[in-house]
């Protein structure tokens, strides 16, 4: 029993040491991918860590705590004539 | 309180989605292409052992690779915009909308995901099949990654499956099987899928067409100009065949936006269909305008009425018929339609006093009624209506949406035309002799790109002035924010997809100019 949960935990780890060996070299041999991963960085950095945080927060979160109050406002929005 | 709405924060917010929609757009059908079109070529690889093929696969690969890496992310904008610009639809679809987004994140996106990862660096380090079993998985995943969003653009088009809960003015999904299986779904689906082949297919067609203008790679050229022409033509059919199916949904659910794709004013019985037509200059004159209103126009007799309904007899409601109504062919008028939506608003107004107050038994009765099919077949299907104080504002930009339908129209009919050549000429091996149509060929590469964007043109501005046909017009679903900040969120996108435009236009040229890498292996 012992030695089997040990193979079974040496096969999980060598296939997790596959994956990770395998994006490595992936990473490493590209050339164009290089580019166009600093492309992808960069751009997920202008969306996430500037558009999101300091340009679109999330209208109804930042004002309502709850989806009580969300639902009150808008049921006030949509019905006031 | 809606007459007191800034309209230029509803135009900047329209505008800045559009501009983020259609910046968006200009990097998914290449990917929905592109990558069957791959899957294509690595299977004829995998089956006959030609190292050719691999060297041909791996050029497209790295363009598409260019494409999805330039492209991805880009339509969380989308997201962000939601939240932020149009609060107030956001909390009314919120379910419906969040279902197939949910779906599409967790199915779609980590297919395509992981799959394209040993699609990049599998080569060699995994089986052949298993290598291609992955590049049609990216291939199936980016399509079905569409399909979820294209469900809830349908939903935008056509609501149904779900049911109002006036307690969180929210829209909750009671079937989500006829969400999913809308008819507008299963047509918008494949006609956009199909749109991002054909588009794939004429970018494949271009560039191999200019490698054999430039004398280089012939036989990537003449294997690749194959595959995308055989590949463009099916989809062109499909295109077509999709496209027509739409329009004769357009004229039953959306018959306002199927009068200005026609620029049909006012209705006709045994209506032809306008090929070609200039419009006059006459637009905002609805009462004194003609039947059709152009200064020229090809037109074919009772075409139209047989097209939308396969007679040739029927009455196809024009602008005016909407706006004035027509009581012989049973058409009501906007006017009626705003004062019904007026009433369903007002019952909603009186729900919430009558929550607000704790008057349980008047709660309770106006609580049922939004529960009531009479009552939402009579009133609560024309609730966007209620917002609307001008009948003319259900009047979407007819001159937009005319031209924008015709040139994708007769672009589309020229895209069969072009493959059809090309497979011939490609056929007889005689392309090299053909420099206007290789020439043709490239030039061709943004007309597919300015086809599929007027596709959307026509789908979403001319159902303006709806969010959601009929329920939720652009001025009620803003959020109440600074015009201005949207103004400076609009410059920053344009600057930022622009960069990104040309930071893809710059790479992808630099790649093919480089042309394929020598040997396959």
């Amino acid at each position: 029993m012992f030695r089997f949960i040990k193979n079974c935990s040496e096969n999980i780890l060598r296939a997790i040491k596959n994956i990770i060996r395998f994006y490595l070299d992936g990473f490493r041999s590209m050339t164009v991918g290089k580019t166009l991963w600093i492309i992808i960085l960069i751009k997920l950095f202008i969306l996430f860590a500037v558009l999101k945080i300091f340009f679109f927060p999330d209208f109804l979160k930042s004002r309502f705590d709850t989806d009580v109050e969300k639902g009150n406002y808008v049921l006030e929005e949509l019905s006031n004539p | 309180m809606f007459d007191n709405i800034d309209l230029s924060l509803v135009n900047w917010s329209r505008g800045q989605f559009a501009l983020t929609a259609l910046y968006h757009w200009l990097f998914v059908p290449l990917t929905l292409g592109l990558s069957f079109i791959i899957a294509m070529m690595e299977t004829i690889y995998v089956r006959t052992g030609n190292e050719e093929w691999k060297r041909i696969v791996k050029f497209w690969m790295t363009l598409f690779g260019i494409n999805f890496a330039i492209g991805v992310a880009t339509g969380i904008i989308l997201e962000f915009e939601f939240g932020t610009n149009w609060s107030n639809y956001s909390w009314f679809v919120g379910d419906i909308f969040g279902a197939p987004l949910a779906i599409e994140g967790i199915m779609a996106f980590f297919i395509e995901s992981t799959f394209i990862a040993v699609m990049f660096f599998g080569w060699n380090k995994v089986s052949k099949k298993f290598h291609l079993a992955s590049t049609w998985l990216v291939a199936i995943g980016a399509n079905l990654s569409a399909l979820w969003i294209l469900v809830a653009n349908a939903w935008m088009q056509l609501p149904v499956g779900m049911q109002f809960n006036p307690d969180n003015a929210r829209n909750e999904m009671v079937n989500f099987w006829e969400v999913f299986l809308s008819p507008v779904a299963a047509t918008k689906f494949i006609h956009t899928i199909t749109s991002g082949f054909v588009l794939g297919s004429v970018f494949v067609i271009g560039i191999s067409a200019w490698f054999i203008l430039k004398k280089r790679e012939p036989v990537l050229a003449q294997r690749s100009i194959l595959i995308a022409a055989v590949f463009g033509l099916l989809s062109s059919f499909v295109l077509i065949f999709t496209g027509d199916s739409s329009a004769r949904q357009v004229a039953r659910i959306q018959p306002m936006k199927f009068a200005a794709m026609e620029g049909l004013y006012r209705g006709q019985d045994q209506a032809g269909l306008v090929v070609i037509g200039v419009l006059s200059a006459q637009r905002g004159d609805t009462i004194n305008i003609k039947n059709k209103d152009f200064i020229f126009s090809i037109e074919i007799p009772r075409i139209l009425s047989y097209m939308t309904s396969g007679s040739f007899d029927v009455f196809i409601p024009g602008i005016n018929d909407l706006l004035y109504g027509n009581a012989e062919q049973g058409v009501i008028s906007a006017q009626e339609k705003i004062d019904r939506g007026r009433i369903a608003r007002q019952t909603l107004a009186d729900f919430k006093k009558a929550k607000d107050n704790g008057s349980r038994e008047e709660y309770e009765a106006l609580k049922a009624k939004f529960y009531d099919p009479g009552f939402k077949e009579e009133y609560f299907r024309y609730f966007g209506y209620g917002f609307l104080n001008d009948i003319n504002s259900i009047v979407p930009n007819v001159p937009l949406t005319f031209y924008s339908f015709h040139i994708m129209v007769v672009l589309g009919f020229y895209f069969v035309l072009f493959f059809i050549l090309f497979l011939f000429f490609a056929f007889r091996d005689k392309l090299g002799n053909k420099r206007f149509l290789l020439r043709l060929a490239v030039i061709t590469i943004p007309l597919a790109y300015i086809a599929t964007m007027l596709g959307w043109i026509v789908a979403e501005v001319g159902r303006q002035p709806w969010t959601i046909q009929d329920l939720l017009p652009v001025v009620a679903a803003t959020s109440h924010i600074d015009a201005a900040s949207v103004q400076v969120t609009f410059w920053l996108f344009a600057a930022l997809f622009t960069a990104l435009l040309i930071a893809e236009v710059q790479i992808m040229f630099k790649q093919i100019r480089s042309g394929p890498k020598e040997g396959g292996k």
